[in-house]
């Protein structure tokens, strides 16, 4: 093969491989979510509640007097219920179970939800120690949510307990 | 002896068989296109190894700068990635684009390399080794690959670090969900962000110290391509940053989602195909796609060939076998009987049974009395003694006006077609495993030229085959081809199994030039053994 043919095909081959690589760097486009698609994203990290029993004044009685507490605490923790509502239609409900061997850590939860942009009625509850009925924890809110916006359901008792933010 | 590639079960091709020999068939006549242009030592389809390390540096070498300009603070570093780019397109932002399209690169050519090392077979017996050192550095380079991106900070990272943490967390791995860390513009911190140039510097050196593995067990290995593939490869990845400069998203905002993005498929595919599938799903077809390469090579395979012997009394420890042996299965070892000399060692797991080493030693010449030719290192299936008994009687039934031996090997092009009254063929496992001197004693034992065809350049498949027999032929390389001998009397030819039409013809122009050649150009006294035994 002449030397300049060479070349030439050189070129083209090589300018095949930089298209190549250029056009899969960024193309094709992905849309990861529809344009009028908003998140909802449901996390929570949460050490559940101890179901303590409370001794009976007999097994207080039959103890050693300074090991004399009133309530008798496993080291586990209890689960956590947790319920979620959009207009008034359950979204997503679970029982979060306590990590660890001994069942001794946090609960978490980790969930997205895709949806519509628009505005809903979101409520939240939760219940962080089954040894009580109901929840304890309930937060309902009007919410809108813009395109590509995501509102996150979090729990921080520091900040008042379950929190919606956007 | 033609050796036998052939499958144990003769009468059973597995499903796996027949889609590697087509995939093979498939990349060896791409790879032959690509010969036109480039020919073989710069054809990067047949460098592909050497193409990686070269990406591999040009990654290393920017990374490294980007590493010293940067301020790699969480809020700081989307502003400094995009001063560089504006600012110091000439420099920074050249820099950057290569070190973006490199790592593509390297990911296309690893990916390549490793379907060509299945499609041609290379994954079993004595390449084990290389093979099973191969797969976690496809897990390094996407680990460090990813990460990458994420440095910049942009809307690419941002949902890159979701979608991967969200995968990760379908791992019973972490306590506490790890994709909570990127829940709200205040989730992630400095330290976080410490931890991620960590590991972007910290695995592609993992990575390095895994290939000095992967190439640990073969010789004179093909570290870099060659000159005029590394100028243009460069040339090309600059072309590419000069018209197409890598650019950052929109800076991340942890309260929104991106509708759209400039994903790099070459590196982030895995987040689509999680959103179309499932972490569950992609999990199982990542761990049972690595399952897959570590098991491959314990599927049926073509039997080991057997491997190379040494003769204690005929090996004086000259180290030449050390030299050629492409797979660095040759040791030197204090010689058992004669003191002060060595004696070669084989390593049996790594032998191919290629018989290089049989064709480099110096006790392989055919010119020596003994009825029985043993040599220092000789390979059972075709052994040297077998080889100058084939080669006598082969010459003895020559005749017609040029008589012609063709040596060839059994992965190049098929030279028993040639075989006729005036041409005779004998193959072997490698061209290389002839000792050159055969060439000599096939012309003074009545042949008027011999052909030796091999592989194409960079073809050879035990790696080196057909580099030595030239330079054996040409006098670069011991054991050399005398002098004395004419080289218009040989031809050396580079053929694959493609090429068998080229093989046809080269042996005519080769024979009409012989025909044409004065008698008296040869200056090579007759030599028959068994009449110099008697004489
Ligand atoms: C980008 C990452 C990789 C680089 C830079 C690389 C580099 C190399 C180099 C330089 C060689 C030596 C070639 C020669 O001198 O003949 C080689 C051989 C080899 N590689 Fe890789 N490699 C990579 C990944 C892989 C992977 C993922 C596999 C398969 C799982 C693999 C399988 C092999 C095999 C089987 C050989 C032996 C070839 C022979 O003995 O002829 N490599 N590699
Ligand atoms: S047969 Fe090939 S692989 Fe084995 S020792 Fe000889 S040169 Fe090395
Ligand atoms: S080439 Fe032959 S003589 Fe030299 S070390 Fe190897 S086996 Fe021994």
């Amino acid at each position: 093969m002449p030397k300049a043919v060479a070349i030439v095909g050189q070129i083209v081959l090589y300018g095949a491989f930089a298209a190549f690589i250029g056009y899969f760097a960024t193309y094709p486009r992905y849309r990861p979510i529809p344009d009028d698609a908003a998140l909802i994203k449901l996390s929570m990290s949460h050490l559940g509640g101890r179901e303590c029993r409370k001794r009976t004044p007999e097994e207080l009685e039959n103890m050693p007097r300074n090991m004399r507490a009133p309530l008798d605490c496993p080291r586990h923790r209890s689960d956590i219920k947790l319920e979620v509502d959009l207009d008034g239609q359950p979204l997503f409900s679970t029982i979060m179970q306590p990590t660890g061997l001994s069942k001794d850590g946090v609960s978490t939860v980790y969930k997205r939800f895709q949806l519509k942009a628009g505005s809903y009625r979101l409520s939240v509850r939760m219940n962080d120690n089954l040894i009580n009925p109901g929840y304890n924890h309930v937060k309902e809110e009007q919410i809108t949510l813009k395109p590509a916006q995501v509102l996150v359901i979090d729990f921080n008792p520091d900040k008042g307990g379950l929190f919606f933010r956007q | 002896m033609v050796i036998c590639h052939c499958y144990t079960d003769a009468s059973h091709v597995s499903f796996h068989a027949s889609l590697r020999s087509a995939a093979q068939m498939l990349f060896q006549r791409i790879e032959e296109f690509f010969d036109r242009f480039f020919g073989g030592s710069s054809n990067p389809l047949r460098h592909l190894g050497a193409m990686g390390l070269y990406f591999l540096w040009i990654i290393v070498g920017t990374g490294l700068y980007l590493y010293s300009v940067l301020d790699t603070s969480i809020n700081g570093v989307y502003n400094s990635i995009g001063h560089l780019t504006r600012e110091q397109w000439y420099l920074g932002g050249v820099l950057r684009s290569l070190h973006r399209y490199a790592s593509d690169a390297f990911i296309l050519v690893m990916a390549l390399h490793l379907v060509r090392e299945w499609a041609y077979g290379r994954y079993y017996g004595f390449r084990f080794y290389s093979w099973v050192t191969g797969v976690p550095i496809l897990w390094l380079s996407y680990v460090s690959g990813i990460s990458g991106y994420w440095i910049v900070w942009d809307r690419l990272a941002q949902f890159s670090a979701i979608a991967s943490t969200e995968l990760l967390d379908w791992l019973p791995i972490f306590s506490e969900p790890a994709a909570r860390n990127f829940l709200t513009p205040d989730s992630i911190s400095d330290r976080f962000f410490t931890m991620l140039v960590f590991i972007h510097l910290g695995i592609p050196l993992m990575l390095i110290l895994g290939l000095w593995a992967h190439v640990h067990r073969i010789s004179r290995v093909d570290y870099l391509p060659s000159r005029q593939m590394m100028l243009g490869t460069l040339a090309t990845l600059l072309a590419l940053a000069l018209i197409k400069p890598a650019l950052s998203d929109a800076p991340a905002d942890l309260a929104m989602v991106s509708t759209q993005l400039r994903l790099d498929w070459f590196l982030l595919f895995i987040h689509p195909l999680t959103d179309v599938t499932s972490p569950a799903m992609v999990w199982s077809m990542l761990i049972a796609a690595t399952a897959l390469l570590f098991i491959l090579p314990f599927l049926p395979h073509p039997k080991a060939e057997p491997v190379a012997l040494v003769d204690q009394a005929n090996c004086n420890g000259c180290s030449r076998c050390l030299a050629d042996c492409p797979f660095a299965a040759i040791t030197m070892a204090p010689h058992p009987s004669r003191p002060g000399y060595k004696i070669a060692i084989v390593a049996a797991d790594l032998c191919a049974g290629c018989g290089i080493c049989a064709g480099s030693c110096p006790s392989s010449t055919p010119f020596r009395s003994q009825e029985r030719l043993v040599t220092g290192i000789d390979m059972p299936q075709l052994s040297v003694n077998d080889l100058r008994q084939q080669l006598e009687a082969k010459l003895s039934r020559l005749g017609g006006r040029s008589r012609i031996v063709v040596f060839g090997c059994s992965h190049g092009a098929k030279i028993n077609a040639l075989s006729s009254t005036d041409t005779a063929v004998i193959s072997l496992a490698c061209t290389a495993a002839l000792p050159p001197a055969f060439v000599e004693y096939a012309l003074r034992g009545g042949a008027d030229g011999v052909m030796l065809a091999s592989c194409r350049s960079g073809g050879c498949h035990y790696r080196l085959g057909e580099r030595w027999t030239d330079e054996r032929l040409n006098g670069r390389r011991e054991p050399r081809l005398r002098s004395k001998v004419p080289l218009s009397r040989v031809h050396h030819l580079f053929a694959s199994d493609n090429d068998n039409k080229l093989l046809a013809e080269a042996l005519k122009t080769f024979r009409n030039r012989i025909e044409n050649q004065q008698a008296d150009d040869d200056p090579l006294p007759p030599y028959f053994r068994r009449n110099s035994y008697h004489a």
